[in-house]
C-alpha cells in the first residue's frame, strides 16, 4: 500500500488531446499506476466523438479517501497534461486556476475550421504566452518528432506520461510504469514504451522544456493575491 | 488472465471501466448467454464478455437489433440459463415491443436488461430516458451509484430477477459506463448448467408451461407480475444499495441516484455543508420502497431531487408523498420541476453546487472569478473550434462528395434522407450538408419510401436514402421492402464500410465473424436487395470516375427503387488501419492556392483533416501524420496538383 502523500486530495489531473492521439490509453496507464500504489482512482472520459477528430478529455481524480465524481468541477484542475496546444487552452479556460500546472505537446492538430480557413490557429509563441499567463508553471514539449523516430506519433502519449512522472507532482515511477505496460501489452512492445517514457522524462530534465511563469507574480499582484 | 476473469487478491482492487464492472458482475452471477446490438455508451459490455467467451464458456452474440437481442436472451432465460442483454437508450424503444410481452409473462431464470443512457447526448442524437418503461411495463429498475456498485448490483440483479421472476432493468449513464474506478471483485462461480426448455406443463405454469401472452391470460399474468413487484419492494426496503449519509434531521434532504450521486457528494464536500444536508442515495428506483422513503421524508421539510434524465424519480417521490402526507408532514420539493435543476442536459458537480448554493443562500466562491474573467477575455475567439468530422480517409466523405455532386448537377433540389451511424455527420459540412433528415435507425429509407410516393402530389425532388451496412440489417430492410413493394421512386445508397464503425467496429450479419472472433457465415447485401426485387449496382467511392458514372445512370433510371452499394472499408478497420495505399504529395508548380481558380476546393470544401492550408505560403500541403493515404483528394483537385504514388508493401 502506498505511503506517499498527495499534494492535494483529491488530486485533479486532466489529460486532453484530439481523438486518435491515445488520450484514453494514457489516462488508463496513469490510473493503473496510481491504483497499484493503493490510491483510489476515478477516471471520467469523453470519447464518443473521439475517433472523428473531436476534442477528448480524461479527468483523473486521485485520492486516499475514496472515489470522486468522474467530472472535475470547473476551475479545479491541479495539472493539465495535453497532447495538443489548442486543447490545452480550451481546458485551461474551463478548469484552470492560478495554481494549475501544465505540460503540453506543442504540435498542433488543425481542426477542419482551420483547414478550411474559417478560423486561424494561433501562433505557437502566442499559445505559450497564454499558457504562461494562466498557469503557475508550464512545460512545453515537442513529443511528436521523437515519437515518430520511435516509429509512430502515437507514442507521444507515453512520452507525456513519462514527462508527468518526472515532474514529481505525483508518485509515479518507472518500475510501476513498466509493470503496467507488461500487464497491458505483449512483451515485444515493452522496450519501445519504456524508451518513450524515458524520452518524455528527459524532456522535463532538459531545462529548456521547463518554462516557469515569468508573469505569474504580476498576475498574482493584479489579482490581489500577494504584495 | 484479464482483470475481467481474474480471481484477484481482494486487496488489489483493479481499475475497471463501469462497463467492465458490469461485465464482471454478470460473470460473478454466472451469466451464460449475452446478446446485444452495439450502441455508445453500452458497447464495451458485450465486447468485454465476447473476448472471454471461450475461457468462461459463454455464448455472446452481436444481434441484428435490440429487439432480437432481447428475444435471444429471453430464450436462454426460459431454458434455465442466466442471460444478459445490453443496449443504449434508443435501443430500448426498438426492444419495447417484445419487452412488454416479456414483462407480462415474466422470466424463469435471471434475465437482466442493461440500458446505458446518454444524458447530454454526448454520443447520441437524443437524450433518452428508459426508466419510464420499468413503470409503464411494471418490472424492477435499479441504478448503480458508483463503479463498485455497477459490479455488485449487476451480480445482484440476476438474483433479484429470479426472486421476482421477471426481467430486471439496470440503468447506467455515460458517466458511469465510461468512467473508471477501483473495484473489489468477488469470486467467479463454477457453473455447469444445462439448457432445457420446459414447455409441456400447464398453460399457466410460469416455469413449465408454454411461453405466451394471450387476451385471456393477460389479467392473471399481470397479477402475477404485481406479486413480483411486491417482492421487489420488500427487497428494496432492506437493500444495502439505498444509503443515507448526513445528520438525523437535515434542514435539506437530497434524494439522488446513479452518477448524480457523485456530483451530490462532491458538491456537499466542496461547500462544506455535511452538517446541514442529508444525502439519500437510491439504488432501487422502481418500484420505490415506501417505508424507507417515508422515514426519510419525515426528517426534512425540504427535499432536492437530483437525477439524470427526466424527472422520473421526482414525480414518483411526489406521488408517494401525496399518499403519506399525514405522517410525513409538509414538505417542499425542489428539482427539475421548479427549475432548481435545469430541465435538460447532463448534470455535473457545478450544477448541483449552484442548486445547493441557491437553496441554502450560500455565498459563491469568488476567488477564481477574476482568473475566469481574464482567461475568457484573452482567449475569446482565439481557440479554434473542433467540430466532429469524418476521419481522414473515411469512405463517407468520398461518398457524400459524389452524391452531393450528382444532386447538384441534377439541379432539382434533391436531398438525402439520412440514418444513424458515422454518416449522420452528413448533415454537417463534412458531408457537404447533403443529409436533410435524420431520425431513428432505418428511418432514412422508410422516410424516402414516403417521399418517393409524393410525385403525384407534385414533389419533384430526387430522393436518396443512405444507411450503413449494420443499419441495413438492423432496421432498414423492412423500409426497403416497403419502398420496393409500393414502387417508391428513390435511390437507396448503402454505405458498406464492413462493420459497425460508429460504436467501435463491431461485426454484424454481413461480416464473416462473431462476437467471440470465430467465423460465421456472412449475408451479402447486394444479393439480398436483388432478391427483394431492386436494381442493384456496386461501386467503390474511392474510384470517382466509375462511381460517378453509376450514380448518374441510376439517377436517370426514373421510377422504382434502385440500390447502390458504395463499398469501401472504414478507415479504422483492421483491413485499412495503419496501411497507406498511396503516398500523397502536392505539386507546388500546379497548386496555385487561391490564385488557381479552384477556390481551394480541397481544403475549403472537401476538408479532409489530412490536408493543410498554409495561409502564409498560400499553398496546400499534406499533413503526413494525419493523412492515411486513401488518394481521394487527388481526384478532387481540378488542377491535378495532388500527386499520388502507389505504396509498395514489402
Ligand atoms: S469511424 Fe470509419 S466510418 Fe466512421 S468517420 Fe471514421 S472512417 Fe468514417
Ligand atoms: S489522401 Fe488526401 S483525402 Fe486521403 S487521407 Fe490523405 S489527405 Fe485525406
Amino acid at each position: 500500500m502506498n505511503q506517499a502523500n498527495l499534494k492535494h486530495d483529491p488530486y485533479n489531473l486532466i489529460i486532453t488531446g484530439v481523438g486518435g492521439q491515445g488520450n484514453v490509453l494514457a489516462s488508463r496507464m496513469v490510473g493503473d499506476m496510481l491504483s497499484r500504489l493503493g490510491f483510489d482512482i476515478t477516471i471520467g472520459e469523453t470519447f464518443g466523438a473521439s475517433q472523428r477528430g473531436g476534442s477528448v478529455m480524461s479527468h483523473l481524480r486521485i485520492s486516499q479517501k475514496g472515489s470522486y465524481s468522474p467530472q472535475i468541477p470547473m476551475g479545479r484542475a491541479h495539472m493539465i497534461v495535453s497532447l495538443e496546444p489548442a486543447e490545452t487552452l480550451r481546458v485551461l479556460r474551463a478548469y484552470g486556476n492560478r495554481q494549475v500546472k501544465v505540460i503540453t505537446n506543442m504540435r498542433p492538430v488543425r481542426s477542419i475550421s482551420v483547414i478550411s480557413g474559417e478560423q486561424t490557429y494561433p501562433a505557437p509563441e502566442t499559445i505559450m504566452g497564454w499558457i504562461r499567463d494562466f498557469s503557475e508553471s508550464a512545460w512545453f514539449l515537442d513529443t511528436t518528432e521523437t515519437a515518430v523516430r520511435l516509429g509512430n506519433p502515437i507514442f507521444g502519449n507515453v512520452m507525456l506520461v513519462g514527462a508527468l512522472a518526472r515532474t514529481g507532482e505525483l508518485p509515479l515511477d518507472r518500475d510501476t510504469f513498466e509493470a503496467v505496460v507488461r500487464s497491458r501489452m505483449p512483451a515485444s512492445k515493452v522496450p519501445v514504451n519504456m524508451e518513450a517514457f524515458d524520452a518524455g522524462g528527459a524532456m522535463i530534465e532538459d531545462g529548456r522544456a521547463r518554462i516557469t511563469n515569468p508573469f505569474y507574480r504580476d498576475l498574482m499582484q493584479a489579482c490581489g493575491q500577494i504584495g | 488472465m484479464s482483470i475481467i476473469t481474474g480471481n484477484q487478491n481482494k486487496a488489489e482492487r483493479p481499475l475497471m471501466m463501469g462497463n467492465e464492472a458490469i461485465a464482471r458482475g454478470a460473470l460473478e452471477a454466472g451469466v451464460k448467454v449475452v446478446a446485444a446490438y452495439p450502441g455508445t455508451p453500452s458497447s464495451e459490455i458485450p465486447k468485454t464478455l465476447g473476448d472471454v467467451a471461450d475461457e468462461m464458456g459463454l455464448y455472446v452474440e452481436w444481434s441484428t437489433n435490440e429487439k432480437v437481442s432481447l428475444e435471444v436472451a429471453a430464450a436462454a432465460a426460459y431454458s434455465g440459463l442466466r442471460a444478459l442483454c445490453t443496449m443504449k437508450q434508443v435501443g430500448v424503444n426498438v426492444a419495447s415491443d417484445f419487452l412488454l410481452h416479456l414483462a407480462e409473462y415474466g422470466s424463469r431464470t435471471g434475465l437482466v436488461l442493461v440500458t446505458c443512457e446518454d444524458p447530454g447526448s454526448l454520443s447520441s442524437t437524443n437524450e433518452g430516458d428508459s426508466r419510464p418503461y420499468s413503470k409503464m411495463m411494471e418490472f424492477p429498475l435499479i441504478e448503480p451509484g458508483d463503479i463498485q456498485e455497477a459490479k455488485d448490483m449487476t451480480r445482484w440483479a440476476f438474483e433479484l430477477s429470479e426472486t421476482v421472476r421477471n426481467v430486471v432493468m439496470l440503468r447506467s449513464v455515460t458517466r458511469m459506463s465510461h468512467a473508471s474506478g477501483n473495484v473489489t471483485v468477488g469470486d467467479l462461480p463454477e457453473t455447469d448448467v444445462k439448457a432445457d426448455f420446459q414447455c409441456n406443463g400447464e398453460f399457466f405454469d410460469q416455469m413449465t408451461g408454454p411461453v405466451m401472452t394471450l387476451p385471456s391470460t393477460a389479467p392473471a399474468q399481470r397479477l402475477r407480475q404485481h406479486e413480483g413487484l411486491a417482492k421487489a419492494i420488500a427487497c428494496f426496503e432492506e437493500s444495502p444499495f439505498n444509503t443515507y449519509t448526513g445528520p438525523d434531521r437535515p434542514g435539506l434532504l437530497i434524494i439522488t441516484s446513479s452518477a448524480a450521486t457523485f456530483y451530490c457528494r462532491e458538491a456537499i464536500a466542496i461547500l462544506g455543508i455535511e452538517e446541514r444536508v442529508g444525502l439519500l442515495k437510491l439504488g432501487t428506483t422502481w418500484p420505490l420502497p415506501p417505508r424507507l422513503i417515508e422515514k426519510h421524508l419525515a426528517t426534512a421539510d425540504r427535499v432536492l431531487i437530483v437525477e439524470e434524465g427526466t424527472p422520473f424519480l421526482e414525480d414518483n417521490l411526489k406521488a408517494l408523498f401525496a399518499d403519506r402526507i399525514e405522517t410525513v408532514g409538509p414538505t417542499r420539493f425542489h428539482g427539475r420541476a421548479d427549475k432548481t435543476i435545469p430541465s435538460v442536459d447532463e448534470l455535473n458537480p457545478d450544477i448541483v453546487m449552484a442548486a445547493l448554493a441557491g437553496l441554502l443562500n450560500l455565498p459563491i466562491d469568488h476567488s477564481t472569478a477574476d482568473y475566469r474573467q481574464r482567461i475568457s477575455a484573452a482567449l475569446e475567439g482565439n481557440v479554434p473550434d473542433r467540430a466532429m468530422t469524418f476521419c481522414p480517409g473515411c469512405p463517407h466523405r468520398a461518398s457524400f462528395w459524389l452524391l452531393h455532386e450528382a444532386l447538384k448537377l441534377d439541379n432539382r433540389r434533391g436531398f438525402i434522407s439520412g440514418d444513424i451511424g458515422c454518416y449522420t455527420l452528413g448533415v454537417a459540412d463534412c458531408g457537404f450538408r447533403a443529409v436533410k433528415t435524420v431520425a431513428a435507425m432505418g428511418s432514412g429509407v422508410g422516410m424516402a419510401s414516403g417521399f418517393g410516393k409524393l410525385r403525384r402530389f407534385g414533389l419533384e425532388q430526387p430522393v436518396i436514402a443512405v444507411c450503413g451496412d449494420s443499419t441495413f440489417f438492423h432496421a432498414a430492410m423492412p423500409g426497403l421492402v416497403n419502398a420496393i413493394h409500393n414502387q417508391a421512386d428513390m435511390i437507396m445508397v448503402i454505405l458498406d464500410n464492413a462493420g459497425t464503425a460508429m460504436t467501435g467496429f463491431q461485426p454484424h450479419p454481413g461480416i464473416p465473424v462473431g462476437a467471440d472472433g470465430k467465423p460465421l457465415p456472412a449475408l451479402d447485401i447486394p444479393t439480398i436487395c436483388q432478391a427483394m426485387g431492386a436494381r442493384v449496382e456496386i461501386a467503390d467511392p474511392f474510384q470517382f470516375d466509375a462511381a460517378r458514372k453509376t450514380i448518374a445512370e441510376l439517377m436517370d433510371d426514373g421510377g422504382g427503387v434502385r440500390v447502390l452499394v458504395l463499398r469501401q472499408a472504414c478507415a479504422l478497420s483492421p483491413a485499412r488501419k495503419g496501411k497507406k495505399e498511396w503516398t500523397v504529395s502536392v505539386d507546388p508548380d500546379k497548386c496555385l492556392g487561391e490564385a488557381c481558380g479552384c477556390n481551394r476546393l480541397c481544403t475549403r470544401v472537401f476538408k479532409c483533416p489530412g490536408l493543410i492550408w498554409d495561409p502564409k505560403q498560400k499553398e496546400m500541403r499534406i499533413d503526413e501524420f494525419v493523412c492515411v493515404g486513401c488518394g481521394v483528394c487527388a481526384q478532387v483537385c481540378p488542377q491535378n496538383a495532388i500527386r499520388v504514388e502507389k505504396v509498395v508493401n514489402s
